[in-house]
C-alpha cells in the first residue's frame, strides 16, 4: 500500500479538509471583533477557494485507481460527481453568504465542508465500512447544520427530530451491513456480490436488504422513513436545508445504486405487474410508489413554502427510487442526470426562499405575494426553478422525468411490465404542478400587500441563483452536455 | 351577346343592397330610390330574359357552368327552364311592388331596403340554382333577411314569430342538407340534372341501399329528410304552425314578399328536386301524400273560416291556394293507370301547378298590399269587425280589392280561375276521390272570401271610417299593375302557358317510367 | 423558413421584456408587429410549399441521440392551414386587446409565448418536441387567464392549467411506452414521427394506447366529458385570452389527437371509431342544449366551442378522406369564427357595459346603440349556425358526408346538434341586440357607450372577410389537405393496417 498513492487519490478531500482548518483558524484568529457580513464574506471566499483547489485536484488525478480495495475508487464517473457535489457546496456558500442566522460563521463553513467530505468519500466507497464511515460523517455535520439557527427554536427541535431518526436509522444500516459482512465474508462490494451469487433468497439476506433500505430510506427520505423530513427542512436555516436537500441526496442515491446493484446483485427479484418474484426491486418500488403519492398529495395543503418543497423532495426521492429499481445501465444514467438537475434545481428554490425569508421575515405562501413585481428578476429564477421541479419542458426537471421514465418502462421491453410505477408517477406529477403553481401565483398573479417590505437581493446571491437558473435551461434543452459524462 | 345574364341578374339585387346599406339613415328618398331604381333593373332583365327565351324547348337556357370544388362535386350550375324563368318573372314583379308598398317606412329605411334587396337576390339564385350546394347556399340565405324584416319592423308580436319561422325553416333545411349529403355520397352528385336522370333509370334507390346499407328502406328515409325540407316552406299542414304567425306580424309589405314568393320556394323544391329524384319513394307513400294535401286544403280553409284578423284569413287562405298546388304534384307522380291519356292529364295538372303559382304569387301579394293600404288609413287595425259598409267611402278601393278578392276565390275571367280549372281538370281523372274531397276547400274558400267583403265592404257603414280618404293617384298606379295582370291572365292565360308549355311536357316525360 | 414562426414570436416576446414597465404604447405595437410578422412569414411559406401532400422537412438537427430525438420542424398540408389560422388569429387577438392597460407588455408578452409555443406544435414532427411545445403552452394560457381575466379567473386558470397538464401527461404515458415498444420492434430507439408511423405497434398494445393518447389530447379538445374547464376556462379569460383558448388551443388537441394518436396508432383507432364517435355527438348536442339555456352571454359562446369541436371530434372519427377533411376544415373555420364571438362578446360587449347577464343586455337595446357590433354577431352567428356560404358549412358538409358512410344514426343526431345550434345562436342575437324587452325609464347607463374603435373594426373584417373567403372558395385550403391525407403518412389511416 503506497501512501503516496493514496494520498494522491484522495487529493480533492485532503485539500477541502485543509480548507476546513484555513476556514475555523482563519475566523478564529483574524476575524473576531468583524462583523458578521464580514465574516460570512472572507470565509466563503476561503470556502471557495478551498473547493476550487479540490476541482482541480480531481481534474488532475483523472483515471482509474482503486489503492484501497473497494475504500477509496477513483473513476471518471465518481470524479463528475465529486465535482457535481464541489459545485453544489459552492453555490450552497454563496446563497448563505448574506446569512444572518447565527455568529459562528467559521464553524458553520467549516461544518459544510466537513459534510461535503463525507459525501466526496461516499461516492468513491465500495466498501461497506467506508460508506457507513463517510455516511456518518456527512450526517453528522448535517444534523448540527440544522441546529444552527439559535434564534429559533424550531431549529434545534428539527435538529433532535433529524438526529434521533438519523441515529436510528444508522443503527439500523450497520446491522444490514453486518449481517451482509456474516453472509459474504467480506465488506468488499464486488466480493460480496460474488459470494452470494447464486444464493437466493436467504432469510438473513432479506433482513439485510430490508435494513439497508430503511437505511438508506432515511437518508433520502422516503416513504415512510420521511417523518423527520419536513420539519428538518422548515426549521433548519434556509441555506442548510438547501444543502441537504441537494449534495446528501446526489450521494446518497448514487451510493444506494450501487449497494443495490453490485452488492445485492442476485436478489433483486421483479416488480413487474403480474409477475412479481421476491427481491429488492419490488420492496424499492413499494417505497418509492408510496412516496410519490404520500409527498404529492401532503404537498397539496401545505401553507409553508419550505415545507412544501420538503415533501416535494420525498415526492421526487420517489421518482429518483424508480430508476433504482429499474436496474439497467440506462436507468443508472438517467437517474443520475436527474438527480444532479435536482439537486441543482431545488438549491435554487432553496436560495429563493432564503432571500424572500431574510426580506419579509417568513416563508409563507402570502410572504411570496407580488414578487414578480418586487423583485422581478428573483421570481423568475423562482419561476424556472419551480416549473423544472414539475416537469415543464424544456426545462432539465422535463428531461430527467423523461429520462427515468422511458428508463424504466424500457427496461422490461416486452411487456411493459414496470409501466404500473411510471403511470402512477406520471400521474403524481402532474397533481404536483398544482402546488408549485400555486407558489408562482403568488408571486405572479396576486399582488403585493400595502406595506410589503422591499426585498433587496444580495449580488453575490443573485449572482449563483441566475447561473443555476441559467444551468437549468440549459441542461433541459441541451442534455448531452451532462449526459456525455455519465 | 354571349354574357352570362343570369349571374349578373343575381349579382344586381346583391350588389344593390350593399350600396343601400351604406348610403346611411339620413337619406332615406336616396336610399328608396336606389333601391326601387336596382329592383326595376331586375324587372328589366327577367322581361329581357323572357323575351329571349326559346318557348318552343323544353331544354335548360342561358346556361353557366363552371367547377367550384371539384373534390366535392360542387359546381357553380345556373340555367332556367319554363319553371325557373316563371318564378324569376314573378319575383321581379313582386319585389318592386313591395319596395314600393314599403314607400313610407321611414325607421331604418336604408337597411329595410338592403334586406329587400338581399331577398331578391337570395330568391333569384334559388329558383336559378341547379347544382344543390351552390342552390342551398341561395335557399338559406334568404332566411336571413327574411328573419330581420320580420324582427325589426313586425308587430308585436314579432319575436316569437320570427324565431319561430327562422327555426322551423331550419329544421327542414337541415333534413334537406342531411338527405343529399346522402345522397351525394350514393351517387356521387349534387347536380340535379344528373340525379333526376339516374332517377328515371331507377338508381338512386339501389345506389342509397348500397352505400349506406344499415337500413332497408334508406330510401324512404332520405326522402323524407327532403321532404321535410320543403313541406315546412309550402307549407304542408301540419308544418304550417309558423306560417300564421309570420304572416301576421310581418309588416305587410314583408308579408307580400313571404307570400307572394318565399311560399313558392317550396313548390319550387317539389317541382324541381323531389318530383324528379324521388319518384319512387313518393309513389311508395302516395296515398298519405295525397291524404296530406287534401288535408291541406280544407283545413286551411276551414280555419281561414274562422278568423278574425284580416291577415290571418289572408295567410291561412295562401296555404290552401297551394295546397292546390301539392294536390297536382302529388296525383302527377301516382303510376296513373287505367286513365285515359294520363300524360295528358298529368301535363294539364302541371300546368296548372305552375300557372296557380304565379297566379297565387300575383293575387295574394296584391290582397296584402290592399290590406296595407287599410292598415295605413286605420292606423293598423285590420280586424273583420273593425269595419263596416266602407264600400260607400271608398268605392275605387273596394271595386279593386274585390277584384283581387274575387280572383283569389277563383271566379273565370280572373287568373286565378284557370290556374285552379287546370289543376282540377288534371287530378279528378288521375285521383277523383281526392280531387272531390279538396273541392271543399273551393267551397269554404268562397264562404270566407265573400264573408270578408260582407264584414268589411257592405253592410251598414262603421261610423269610425267616414273619413276614411280613397286611394290616392299614386296608390291607384301602384295597385294597378297586378289588377290588370290579373285580368290579361285570366283572358289570356297563353301568356304564361306558351313559354312553360315544353318544360311541362317534358316534366311529364321525366315523370314516366 | 416557416420555423421563423416560432421564432419571430420569442424575438418578441424578449424585447417585450426589455420594454420599460409603463410602455404600453410601444408594447401594442411591438406585439402587433411581431404578430403580422409571423403571419407574413405562415403566408409566405405556405405559398412557396410546392407539394402539399409531401412533409416538407424545415429544419432536423440532432437533440437528445441517446433518445432519438431530433429539433425536426416539418410541414405538410395539414400543418400549413393550422399555421395559417395561428397567425389570422394571432393578429386579431392583439388588435382586440388594444384597450389593455394594466401591465400591457406582460400581457403580450405572455400571448406572444403562447402564439410560439403553438406555431411550434403544428410545425413538430417529433413527437418529444412536439410535446415540449404543447406543454410550453400551458403556462403562458394559465398567467394569461389567472391575471388578466374575469369571472372567477384564478379558479378557472388553475382549473384549465391543470386538465392541459393532466391530459397532456396521459399523452406522455402513452408515447413513453410507444417509443419502448418502437426500441423493441426496431432495434433502435427514435422519437420521429414519421418512423414511427411506421412501426406496427402489436394490436393489444395499441388497443389501450390509443385511448390513453387520444384521451389525452382529447382533453385540450373539448372531447365530452373531459370538456368542463372548456366554458370555465373561456369565461374567466380576457378576449384576447379566449379568442386564441377557443380559436387555436382547442385546435392543439384536436391537432395532437389527428396528427399524433391517430397517425401512429392507426388500427388502435379504428378499435374505438364507434366510441369516439358517440362522445363526439354527445358533445355536439350536449354543448348546444346547454349554450341554450345560459343567463351569461360568454357562457354560450363557450358552450358553443364545446359543440362545434364535437364536429372536429367526429370527423376524426370516421376515418375517411372526407371526414377527416371536414374536421381539419372544421378546425380553421372555427378558429376564425369562435374569434370572431368571443371578440363581440368580450371586447365589443363586455367591456363597454360591463355585464354579460342577458337580462340586463335585453333592456339595453345594443342593436340600436352598437350597430356594427350587433351585425358582426349576426354574421358570426350565421357563420357559426353553418350557413352556407362562410366557411363553417363546407367543413360541416364534408364531416356530416363522411359520418353518413359509417355512422347513419350519429349522423342524424349531429344534425339534432345543427339545429339546437341555430336555436342558441338565434336566442342570443335576440336577447343581447334585438330585443323587444321594455326599456326601464331610468337605467343605469347615462353615459353613452363608446363607438367601436378602429382595431376593433379591423379586427372583425379580417375575420368575417377569411371566413367568407374560405367559404366561397373552400378550394383554397382544401388543395392543401386533401393531397395531404393521401399521402403515405396516413395511408395506413385511411385504408388498411393490421386489421
Amino acid at each position: 500500500m503506497n501512501y503516496l498513492e493514496v494520498l494522491r487519490a484522495a487529493a480533492p478531500e485532503t485539500a477541502l479538509a485543509i480548507t476546513v482548518l484555513m476556514v475555523l483558524s482563519v475566523d478564529l484568529i483574524a476575524l473576531r471583533g468583524e462583523s458578521i457580513a464580514r465574516r460570512f464574506g472572507i470565509g466563503a471566499l476561503v470556502s471557495i477557494i478551498g473547493c476550487l483547489m479540490a476541482v482541480m485536484f480531481t481534474f488532475t488525478h483523472y483515471g482509474q485507481t482503486d489503492p484501497l480495495h473497494g475504500l477509496l475508487v477513483v473513476d471518471p464517473l465518481t470524479n463528475f460527481l465529486k465535482l457535481v457535489l464541489l459545485a453544489l457546496t459552492v453555490f450552497t456558500v454563496l446563497i448563505s453568504a448574506s446569512g444572518k442566522f447565527t455568529e459562528h460563521v467559521g464553524e458553520y463553513l467549516a461544518l459544510v465542508l466537513l459534510a461535503t467530505i463525507g459525501l466526496m468519500f461516499l461516492v468513491s466507497a465500495e466498501d461497506l465500512l467506508m460508506i457507513f464511515i463517510s455516511l456518518e460523517l456527512a450526517s453528522l455535520s448535517l444534523y448540527i447544520l440544522t441546529a444552527f439557527n439559535k434564534h429559533n427554536a424550531r431549529s434545534s427541535e428539527a435538529a433532535l427530530k433529524y438526529f434521533l431518526f438519523g441515529g436510528m436509522s444508522a443503527a439500523f444500516l450497520l446491522f444490514g451491513f453486518s449481517l451482509l459482512y456474516g453472509l459474504s465474508g467480506s465488506t468488499h462490494l464486488p466480493e460480496i456480490a460474488a459470494a452470494l451469487k447464486g444464493r437466493g433468497l436467504d432469510p438473513l439476506l432479506l433482513v439485510a436488504i430490508v435494513t439497508t433500505v430503511i437505511g438508506f430510506g432515511f437518508k433520502v427520505a422516503a416513504v415512510p422513513f420521511h417523518l423527520w423530513a419536513p420539519d428538518a427542512y422548515e426549521g433548519a436555516p434556509t441555506p442548510s436545508a438547501a444543502f441537504i436537500a441537494s449534495g446528501s441526496k446526489v450521494a446518497s442515491f448514487y451510493i444506494l445504486a450501487k449497494i443495490m446493484t453490485m452488492g445485492f446483485a442476485g436478489a433483486e427479484g421483479s416488480a413487474v405487474w403480474h409477475g412479481y418474484v421476491s427481491g429488492w426491486t419490488p420492496l424499492i418500488a413499494v417505497v418509492a410508489a408510496l412516496s410519490m403519492v404520500l409527498g404529492n398529495l401532503t404537498a397539496i395543503v401545505q401553507s409553508s413554502v419550505k415545507r412544501l418543497l420538503a415533501y416535494s423532495a420525498i415526492a421526487h426521492a420517489g421518482y429518483m427510487l424508480l430508476g433504482v429499481l429499474a436496474n439497467t445501465p440506462s436507468s443508472r444514467t438517467a437517474l443520475l442526470f436527474y438527480v444532479i438537475t435536482y439537486a441543482l434545481t431545488v438549491l435554487g428554490a432553496f436560495g429563493v426562499v432564503t432571500v424572500v425569508e431574510e426580506a419579509t421575515g417568513g416563508d409563507a405562501l402570502a410572504n411570496f405575494a407580488g414578487l414578480s413585481r418586487r423583485a422581478p428578476g428573483l421570481s423568475l429564477c423562482l419561476l424556472v426553478f419551480l416549473l423544472s421541479l414539475a416537469g415543464i419542458p424544456p426545462l432539465a426537471g422535463f428531461i430527467g422525468k423523461f429520462f427515468v421514465f422511458s428508463a424504466v418502462v424500457g427496461a422490461d421491453a416486452d411487456q411493459l411490465g414496470l409501466l404500473w410505477l411510471v403511470i402512477l408517477a406520471i400521474l403524481m406529477s402532474a397533481v404536483s404542478f398544482y402546488y408549485y403553481l400555486r407558489v408562482l401565483k403568488q408571486a405572479y398573479v396576486l399582488d403585493a400587500a400595502e406595506n410589503a417590505p422591499a426585498i433587496k437581493v444580495p449580488a453575490v446571491t443573485m449572482f449563483a441563483l441566475v447561473l443555476l437558473a441559467v444551468l437549468v435551461i440549459l441542461l433541459g434543452c441541451a442534455p448531452g452536455l451532462l449526459l456525455r459524462h455519465l | 351577346m354571349n354574357l352570362p345574364w343570369l349571374t349578373i341578374l343575381i349579382l344586381v339585387p346583391l350588389f344593390g343592397g350593399i350600396i343601400v346599406a351604406g348610403v346611411g339613415a339620413e337619406q332615406r328618398r336616396l336610399a328608396r330610390g336606389l333601391t326601387l331604381a336596382f329592383s326595376l333593373v331586375g324587372l328589366t332583365g327577367a322581361l329581357c330574359l323572357w323575351q329571349h327565351f326559346n318557348a318552343a324547348s323544353g331544354e335548360l337556357q342561358f346556361v353557366e357552368r363552371h367547377d367550384w370544388v371539384p373534390s366535392l362535386g360542387i359546381q357553380y350550375f345556373l340555367g332556367v327552364d319554363g319553371l325557373g324563368l316563371l318564378m324569376v318573372m314573378l319575383t321581379a314583379i313582386v319585389v318592386p311592388l313591395s319596395i314600393l308598398a314599403s314607400w313610407r317606412i321611414d325607421d331604418r329605411a336604408h337597411i329595410y331596403d338592403a334586406l329587400v334587396l338581399w331577398l331578391q337576390a337570395g330568391l333569384f339564385g334559388t329558383f336559378t340554382a341547379l347544382n344543390f350546394f351552390h342552390w342551398f347556399l341561395f335557399w338559406e340565405l334568404v332566411l336571413i333577411p327574411a328573419f330581420f324584416l320580420i324582427k325589426l319592423w313586425g308587430g308585436p308580436k314579432r319575436g316569437p314569430a320570427a324565431t319561430q319561422f327562422f327555426i322551423y325553416t331550419m329544421v327542414g333545411s337541415v333534413t334537406l342538407l342531411l338527405s343529399f349529403l346522402a345522397i351525394r355520397l350514393a351517387t356521387g352528385s349534387f347536380d340535379f340534372i344528373e340525379l333526376a336522370n339516374m332517377a328515371k333509370r331507377g338508381e338512386i334507390t339501389a345506389k342509397l341501399g348500397d352505400a349506406i346499407g344499415w337500413q332497408s328502406h334508406i330510401g324512404l328515409l332520405v326522402f323524407f329528410g327532403a321532404f321535410l325540407g320543403f313541406a315546412v316552406k309550402v307549407p304542408v299542414v301540419p308544418f304550417h304552425t309558423w306560417l300564421p304567425g309570420a304572416y301576421t306580424e310581418a309588416p305587410s309589405p314583408v308579408t307580400m314578399l313571404l307570400t307572394g314568393v318565399m311560399s313558392k320556394m317550396g313548390v319550387y323544391g317539389f317541382l324541381r328536386i323531389l318530383l324528379p329524384i324521388f319518384p319512387e319513394q313518393m309513389r311508395l307513400v302516395l296515398t298519405p301524400l295525397m291524404w296530406l294535401a287534401v288535408l291541406t286544403i280544407v283545413l286551411s280553409a276551414c280555419t281561414a273560416f274562422a278568423q278574425r284578423d284580416l291577415k290571418r284569413i289572408l295567410a291561412y287562405s295562401s296555404i290552401n291556394h297551394l295546397g292546390y298546388c301539392l294536390l297536382a304534384l302529388f296525383a302527377v307522380t301516382g303510376a296513373a293507370a287505367g286513365v285515359n291519356q294520363p300524360e295528358l292529364q298529368k301535363a294539364a295538372a302541371l300546368d296548372g301547378v305552375l300557372l296557380q303559382m304565379f297566379n297565387h304569387g300575383l293575387t295574394a301579394s296584391s290582397l296584402f298590399l290592399f290590406v296595407w293600404l287599410i292598415e295605413k288609413r286605420s292606423g293598423g287595425l285590420r280586424g273583420l269587425e273593425d269595419f263596416g259598409g266602407i264600400r260607400k267611402i271608398v268605392p275605387v278601393f273596394t271595386g279593386l280589392m274585390g277584384i283581387a278578392l274575387f280572383s283569389s276565390l277563383g271566379l273565370p275571367g280572373l287568373n286565378g280561375f284557370v290556374g285552379e280549372f287546370l289543376i282540377f281538370k288534371g287530378v279528378f281523372p288521375l285521383a277523383p276521390w281526392a280531387a272531390a274531397l279538396s273541392t271543399i276547400g273551393l267551397l269554404v274558400t268562397a264562404v270566407f272570401l265573400l264573408t270578408l267583403i260582407q264584414r268589411v265592404f257592405c253592410g251598414p257603414l262603421n261610423g269610425r271610417w267616414a273619413q276614411m280618404p280613397d286611394l290616392t293617384r299614386r296608390e291607384r298606379l301602384l295597385v294597378a299593375v297586378p289588377i290588370v295582370l290579373m285580368f290579361v291572365l285570366g283572358i289570356w292565360p297563353q301568356l304564361v302557358l306558351g313559354t312553360v308549355d315544353a318544360t311541362v311536357v317534358k316534366m311529364v316525360q321525366q315523370l314516366n317510367f | 423558413m416557416l420555423a421563423w414562426t416560432i421564432y419571430i414570436s420569442f424575438i418578441g416576446v424578449l424585447v417585450l421584456m426589455l420594454l420599460p414597465r409603463e410602455a404600453a404604447r410601444a408594447a401594442r405595437i411591438i406585439a402587433l408587429l411581431t404578430a403580422i410578422a409571423g403571419c407574413a412569414v405562415a403566408f409566405v411559406g405556405a405559398m412557396q410549399q410546392a407539394n402539399p401532400g409531401e412533409v416538407i422537412t424545415i429544419v432536423k438537427v440532432p437533440w437528445i441521440p441517446s433518445l432519438g430525438a431530433n429539433y425536426f420542424l416539418a410541414a405538410d398540408g395539414i400543418s400549413l392551414v393550422l399555421v395559417v389560422l395561428t397567425g389570422l388569429a394571432a393578429i386579431a387577438g392583439i388588435l382586440f386587446s388594444w384597450n389593455i392597460e394594466k401591465r400591457t407588455k406582460e400581457f403580450f408578452a405572455y400571448y406572444l409565448a403562447l402564439i410560439g409555443g403553438v406555431y411550434g406544435v403544428f410545425l413538430s414532427f417529433d413527437v418529444l418536441l412536439l410535446f415540449v411545445f404543447y406543454e410550453l403552452t400551458i403556462i403562458p394560457k394559465y398567467f394569461l387567464i389567472a391575471r388578466w381575466g374575469s369571472t372567477r379567473k384564478e379558479y378557472g386558470a388553475m382549473k384549465l392549467a391543470l386538465y392541459s397538464f393532466v391530459g397532456s401527461h396521459l399523452v406522455l404515458i402513452g408515447l413513453i411506452a410507444a417509443w419502448v415498444v418502437a426500441r423493441a420492434q426496431t432495434g433502435h430507439a427514435t422519437l420521429d414521427l414519421m418512423e414511427l408511423s411506421k412501426v406496427s405497434f402489436p394490436l393489444g398494445f395499441q388497443h389501450w394506447v390509443f385511448p390513453l393518447v387520444f384521451v389525452g389530447f382529447g382533453i385540450l379538445a373539448g372531447l365530452w366529458p373531459f370538456h368542463t374547464w372548456a366554458p370555465t376556462g373561456h369565461v374567466a379569460a380576457p378576449t384576447a385570452g379566449s379568442m386564441l383558448l377557443a380559436g387555436v388551443v382547442m385546435k392543439l388537441g384536436a391537432y395532437g389527437c389527428l396528427r399524433v394518436a391517430m397517425v401512429l396508432f392507426p388500427d388502435g383507432a379504428r378499435m374505438w371509431q364507434g366510441e369516439i364517435a358517440a362522445l363526439a355527438v354527445i358533445g355536439i348536442i350536449y354543448g348546444a342544449g346547454v349554450a341554450l339555456v345560459q343567463k351569461d352571454f360568454k357562457f354560450v359562446i363557450g358552450y358553443s366551442s364545446v359543440s362545434h369541436m364535437g364536429f372536429v371530434l367526429l370527423g376524426l372519427a370516421t376515418l375517411n378522406t372526407i371526414g377527416l377533411s371536414g374536421a381539419v376544415l372544421q378546425m380553421f373555420s372555427h378558429g376564425i369564427i369562435a374569434g370572431l364571438l368571443f371578440a363581440v362578446v368580450g371586447r365589443m360587449v363586455y367591456d363597454r357595459t360591463h355585464t354579460r347577464d342577458f337580462n340586463d343586455l335585453q333592456t339595453m337595446q345594443l342593436g340600436k346603440l352598437l350597430p356594427f357590433a350587433g351585425v358582426t354577431f349576426v354574421l358570426a352567428g350565421v357563420a357559426s349556425m353553418g350557413l352556407p356560404g362562410f366557411s363553417g358549412f363546407v367543413a360541416e358538409l364534408q364531416v356530416l358526408m363522411g359520418a353518413w358512410k359509417v355512422f347513419p344514426k350519429t349522423t342524424m343526431l349531429a344534425g339534432v346538434g345543427i339545429v339546437a345550434g341555430v336555436a342558441y345562436t338565434l336566442r342570443a342575437v335576440q336577447k343581447a341586440f334585438y330585443s323587444d324587452a321594455v326599456v326601464p325609464e331610468k337605467s343605469g347607463h347615462d353615459h353613452p357607450l363608446e363607438p367601436i374603435s378602429m382595431p376593433e373594426r379591423i379586427g372583425a373584417v379580417m375575420l368575417i372577410t377569411a371566413s367568407l373567403v374560405i367559404g366561397l372558395f373552400p378550394g383554397l385550403l382544401l388543395n392543401w389537405i386533401q393531397p395531404c391525407l393521401n399521402s403515405p403518412l396516413f395511408e395506413r389511416l385511411l385504408k388498411g393496417g393490421l386489421l
